[in-house]
């Protein structure tokens, strides 16, 4: 296993493009249009970190996870995984890249199948992946896995719908920690869940990503958490990305006005939040479809320094200081 | 409080099922006051719905009300007929639910929907119902009414839904506007502009508000008062402020330090341990096998409310020495 790539980039995407054909044809016309689900976007994860995918619903943001999975392949652009090329079919995908890239989604309810005891959840990615032994037998594998969820050995003859939505959650985990992966996409992993158990199931992934050496693509709406455990944030709107950044200079010196709107939405507890905050900008107006994504910027249906130029020219990427990168004419 | 619109006493609510009775609400006291913004806050399954279907009367068939009284108007909602119901519930008070999507009908436009919530809180013969119904839209900030009027809820986003419940809710509430987790399946920069709109709206019509949520950051910046809930029991109230400088109850505590915060800085584990069966519900104070502070009088009797002045109260037998004696509020 090398790492492969500069400065131990394990997930490189560049200009990746997923489009979606939906039919609307009716019965007096015809007519296909076209779902700009993600939309160009360039990114890269270095090994070891929990990169933080942050957006709206709409913004592409699953669309990005399913394409690492391998549940879509992507209509253009390059994605690679330590240096190998994962933009096709998941079918064509080589049985030790599946192994190596996990996900987790949002709701356990409908990921965990209801049929199933735990045991039989936990054996089929034991069984298909094969993990050398080391002398253990399957049973004494998935007691290990519920051990490491911090669930007890008895656990394993339960079915999902008798224990809560965290120990649901904490079955999910397991099942992905299975294969023994190297990379673990979290899809909204506890936004389904109540703040109480929030705590213990974000507590439990920072300590089994430094534990199993885990690098994190971190999906999620909830910027309060994101800035308690992602070292890098990347913010998407309507399929393209707006602005990447470290995440305490992200809070911080937010750039691009979508942040900030974003960042002065968020409802806080306490002082010392409102004054982390940026100034107010109420927001306005709600995110177009990504079928007739506006001309120019996308964001200038809903940008409060949108001028004329924004109509028109769509902005490019730019590095601002070193390693923030902001998408707007006014940065 | 001398104004007070809505006063909840001793609310029990049970629901039947095989093998048992979910005893879901065990005592709870609410008050409302005129024109006051109250939030009700807790975790899934705590009975803050349960709570407001048993004020509006629509409650499960499969629900029990053993004990209680709900007075509104000095009036007592448990012992209305089916008519003065229909009464309160057109001209007094309406509600927003948590999913818009299943609050309308999609088989019917918005503006014949609209109709008739006009038609049933103003009687049969509404000459302007068009106009009211476009008042009632702009109101919402709903952009362009008149096309809204004549589209299905499909041809909506999420938001816009939600505004088009907001405005069936305020185009009838006078006395009291039940915001049930009005902006869980919204993001957030759209559920800044709804509770933006309901505040201003309550504001403006000098109506009462209660906000269910279980998000505390949202009670902090929209409500005057919180009450916080627990498996059935009120456990702390207080104004919203002193709530959030000083929480006194051990879970509004653990509450408060399980949520993420802007300024970073890591979060609490949480609160151990999970919400108790209903069934089968633990004796005395119903946190107290989840508490970390839990000592011998907690497993014998539910605690009262505390007072700690200023209108903070607190059902924990921690703070019972330095009140006087205990109320039941």
């Amino acid at each position: 296993m090398s790492d492969s790539g500069t400065d131990g980039q394990v997930l490189v995407a560049r200009k990746l493009v997923k489009h979606f054909p939906v039919n609307r044809s009716s019965i007096l016309k015809r007519e296909w249009v076209v779902v700009k689900a993600v939309d160009g976007i360039d990114f890269s994860v270095t090994r070891g970190e929990c990169f933080g995918l942050v957006g709206e619903s709409g913004s592409g943001k699953s669309t990005t996870a399913y394409m690492i999975v391998g549940m879509y392949s992507p209509t253009s652009g390059e994605l690679e995984f330590r240096g190998e090329d994962i933009a096709r079919p998941a079918v064509q995908r080589p049985m030790h890249l599946k192994k190596e890239i996990q996900i987790i989604f949002q709701d356990p309810g409908s990921s965990l199948n209801p049929r199933r005891s735990i045991a039989d959840i936990l054996e089929m990615p034991l069984r298909l992946h094969s993990r050398p032994k080391q002398g253990k037998s399957v049973e004494r594998q998935i007691i290990d896995l519920l051990d490491q969820v911090e669930l007890p050995a008895a656990y394993r003859f339960k079915s999902p719908s008798t224990i809560g939505g965290g120990e649901r959650q904490m079955v999910a985990i397991a099942r992905a920690l299975a294969t023994d992966p190297s990379f673990i996409i979290l899809d909204e992993p506890t936004s389904a869940l109540d703040v109480s158990v929030q705590g213990k199931i974000i507590n439990m992934l920072m300590r089994l990503q430094k534990e199993f050496d885990l690098t994190f693509l971190f999906i999620t709406h909830d910027l309060s958490l994101m800035r308690n455990v992602a070292t890098r944030i990347a913010i998407m709107y309507l399929g393209k990305i707006a602005e990447i950044a470290p995440a305490a200079e992200f809070f911080e010196s937010p750039l691009h006005p979508y942040t900030q709107m974003l960042l002065s939405s968020i409802p806080v507890l306490t002082k010392a939040e409102m004054a982390a905050k940026p100034d107010k900008i109420h927001s306005i107006g709600e995110i177009p479809s990504p079928v007739n994504v506006p001309p120019g910027c996308n964001f200038n249906t809903r940008c409060p320094l949108a001028q004329e130029r924004c109509f028109s020219d769509d902005p490019a990427m730019r590095e601002i200081s070193p390693g923030h990168f902001a998408r707007c004419h006014f940065v | 409080m001398t104004d007070v619109l809505l006063d909840i006493r001793d609310l029990h609510v049970a629901y039947r099922v095989y093998g048992g009775e979910l005893k879901v609400l065990n005592g709870v006291n609410f008050k409302v006051a005129f024109a006051e913004k109250v939030g009700l806050v807790g975790e899934t399954g705590c009975g803050k719905t349960t709570t407001m279907k048993a004020l509006l009367r629509i409650l499960p068939r499969t629900a029990r009300i053993p004990k209680g009284q709900i007075l509104i108007h000095g009036g007592d909602v448990l012992k209305m007929n089916r008519g003065e119901i229909a009464d309160l519930r057109g001209r007094g008070l309406s509600m927003i639910f948590q999913d818009p999507t299943s609050a309308l009908n999609p088989v019917f436009t918005i503006g014949q929907q609209l109709y008739d919530v006009i038609r049933y809180s103003r009687g049969d013969q509404v000459a302007d119902k068009r106009e009211v119904a476009l008042r009632a839209l702009q109101d919402a900030r709903l952009p362009d009414p008149e096309r809204m009027l004549d589209s299905y809820p499909v041809q909506l986003s999420g938001g816009m839904r939600q505004r088009v419940c907001i405005a069936f809710a305020v185009a009838t509430a006078r006395d009291l506007l039940i915001a049930d987790e009005p902006t869980t399946n919204l993001d957030v920069t759209i559920q800044d502009q709804v509770l933006r709109l309901i505040r201003e709206l309550v504001e403006q019509k000098g109506s009462s508000l209660i906000l269910i949520t279980h998000s505390l950051g949202l009670v902090r910046e929209t409500t005057d008062r919180v009450y916080v809930m627990y498996a059935g029991n009120m456990v702390e109230m207080a104004s919203t402020e002193e709530l959030f400088e000083q929480p006194l109850h051990p879970y509004t505590q653990g509450l408060l330090a399980s949520v993420p915060r802007l300024t970073g800085g890591g979060f609490a584990e949480g609160i151990p341990g999970r919400i108790p069966d209903y069934k089968d519900p633990p004796t005395g104070c119903r946190f107290h096998p989840r508490c970390p502070h839990a000592f011998e009088p907690c497993a014998k009797a539910m605690p009262p409310f505390f007072d700690q002045g200023n209108g903070h109260q607190v059902a924990c037998y921690l703070y019972q020495e330095k009140s006087e004696g205990g109320t039941n509020v």
